[in-house]
């Protein structure tokens, strides 16, 4: 599917990417009035260095997906694969960054950076790559600051940097753009795919900017559905023309935008 | 460039030309200081270096404090130099110094200070690990939180003067039962801190720890320790203050020395002037314990605040 982007040796000591697969997965959680179903047999295959973005309205169940993909949380019935393994819990094959940064207070960025690095990496190789991973996200100048003396920009960059220091096989990002300023996810956005180029990772983006969608991902999977009270599944996945970096005014892009609105139940129409 | 703000000026901060919108506690929201990284900003000195810049400041906060107690002094040494009060009832501050002197000649006042300073120390030692330990069970697991703190609880309810009877009666009239006795003050505002703060440790880090493959223990010395350090601090604080009422408690039932011992001997001896010097020295010594701490506090906690 992204045969550019996997064709691209990974740079030393960098684990490749893995292909992830999903077939019939499904999570209920209890409630007082009864069984809350959330995820309904869901079933998507993701390539290895794939980006595929996860569309759907709020408390649709993106979240929780991703959860079931990094061992998080555990579905009730059906099969998760990574690679050809099965998910473990809390899989330490994926990395995931989260809508807050959640980045240690007390410890300084490049001290954070370091929480992601894989268990045993020696000393002096894990400040190398912490450093190089801090200057990937434009932040090598500010090793040494505490998270509350940057801007929330520059902490969840810190927060993407640390995801990646773990080398993950699958790279799970939960809307993690979504309390960002306008102009500030546009560049976090163009930061992500040259994080991407350089360290080309599955990837899986929860989201329900449709712009976002459209601009980053190869495919992106309308998550929702059709019955109250139902889980989620997979409405419709659908293939980004064009090959990245796209132009953000494309025509294409903006006839699918309205495609998937309305998958989403917002219509074109009323917008103008 | 150097202008001027409470008192000090800019030039303090070499960086603080460049960096304008960097270093102040962050930048206002912009993106624009770190894409643009210019290298010439790359020292980025952290707030806390002018901290000790500026110790002028910190001399005369000290100074200030001290101000109080010179009047107290004062208004002392009126009251009882002007008939206010009887000598017998209060002695003026130079024959509470005169008491003091000739104690430290004979070497008997390094001595109570030295035993009373060593219990202290013991029992803070002691019952401020156990309160970490049992506090952090508590403070973490459910099932101990349930099944202990109730009892816990109830065991903190229990004022000290009571524990001195049985303590005795276990432990003899040695330095175990002040220890012990000490220990108990000491355990309390550490256990009571730490559980407390523990269970509220931000869900959102503890997820984190969980999703980057931290085990429990690692979890705990990682990011849940991290994250209630301030309350540990706190709670050590108020644990020293008690090892010291506790001490007094102890050396009033049954002591031959220590400064709970010379309020009561001085007390039968119908000496008000070493009675007075051993309140006072109870004073400075545990202001001068809990200064210790509260600078140690300063460095550590030099990140969070």
């Amino acid at each position: 599917m992204v045969p550019t982007l996997t064709a691209t040796p990974a740079p030393t000591g960098r684990a490749a990417a893995s292909p992830v697969r999903l077939r019939g997965v499904t999570r209920s959680f209890p409630t007082s009035t009864g069984l809350h179903h959330v995820l309904a047999g869901i079933d998507l295959d993701i390539a290895a260095g794939e980006i595929v973005a996860l569309i759907g309205a709020s408390g649709c169940g993106k979240s929780t997906l991703l959860r079931q993909i990094c061992g998080l949380d555990t579905a009730d019935a059906g099969e998760l694969l990574i690679g050809s393994d099965p998910v473990r819990p809390v899989d330490q094959r994926c990395a995931m960054a989260f809508q807050e940064p959640r980045l240690l207070p007390w410890r300084n960025l490049a001290e954070n950076v370091a929480l992601g690095l894989p268990p045993g990496t020696p000393a002096a190789a894990g400040r190398a790559r912490v450093g190089e991973l801090l200057h990937l996200v434009g932040l090598g100048e500010y090793a040494d600051r505490l998270p509350r003396q940057v801007s929330g920009g520059m902490a969840q960059r810190t927060s993407l940097a640390r995801a990646l220091a773990r080398n993950p096989e699958v790279l799970l990002l939960d809307e993690p753009f979504g309390a960002l300023d306008a102009l500030t996810r546009l560049n976090m956005q163009d930061l992500l795919l040259d994080v991407h180029a350089a360290e080309p990772t599955t990837v899986v983006l929860v989201t329900h900017d449709v712009d976002e969608a459209l601009y980053l991902a190869d495919r992106v999977a309308l998550v929702g559905t059709d019955r109250p009270g139902g889980g989620a599944d997979i409405r419709s996945a659908i293939t980004v023309p064009g090959s990245r970096p796209r132009d953000r005014g494309d025509a294409e892009l903006a006839a699918l935008k309205v495609q998937l609105l309305e998958g989403l139940g917002v219509h074109a129409q009323h917008r103008r | 460039m150097s202008t001027v703000t409470d008192g000090r000026t800019d030039l303090a901060r070499p960086d603080a030309a460049g960096d304008a919108p960097g270093v102040p506690g962050g930048p206002a929201g912009g993106e624009s200081a770190g894409s643009s990284a210019g290298p010439a900003t790359g020292s980025g000195a952290p707030r806390r270096r002018r901290r000790w810049e500026i110790p002028h400041r910190a001399y005369a906060v000290g100074l200030l404090g001290l101000l109080v107690p010179a009047v107290l002094l004062a208004a002392w040494h009126w009251a009882s130099s002007t008939g206010v009060f009887a000598v017998y009832q209060l002695p003026p501050p130079a024959s509470v110094w005169e008491a003091g002197l000739d104690m430290w000649s004979r070497g008997e006042l390094t001595h109570h200070v030295a035993i009373s300073t060593q219990r202290v120390l013991l029992g803070f030692a002691i019952g401020a690990s156990l309160g970490l330990v049992i506090g952090a069970f508590v403070g973490l697991s459910r099932w101990s939180s349930v099944l202990f703190a109730p009892t816990i609880g109830a065991f903190r309810a229990v004022p000290s003067l009571a524990w001195v009877p049985l303590l005795i009666l276990w432990l003899k009239l040695g330095e175990d039962s002040k220890v012990t006795l000490i220990a108990i003050g000491a355990f309390f505002p550490v256990y009571t801190m730490v559980a407390g703060a523990l269970r509220h440790v931000d869900s959102h880090l503890v997820e984190l720890g969980r999703a980057y493959g931290l085990k429990p223990l690692s979890l705990f010395t990682r990011i849940q320790l991290p994250a209630v350090l301030p309350s540990v601090v706190s709670g050590l604080r108020l644990a020293l203050a008690q090892a010291w009422l506790f001490l007094v408690a102890a050396e009033l039932a049954g002591a031959s020395m220590g400064l709970g011992f010379l309020l009561t001997d001085s007390q039968n001896n119908g000496r008000v002037d070493r009675l007075v010097l051993a309140i006072v020295l109870l004073a400075l010594l545990g202001k001068l314990t809990d200064s210790i701490i509260g600078v140690a506090e300063k460095r550590l906690l030099r990140r969070w605040i």
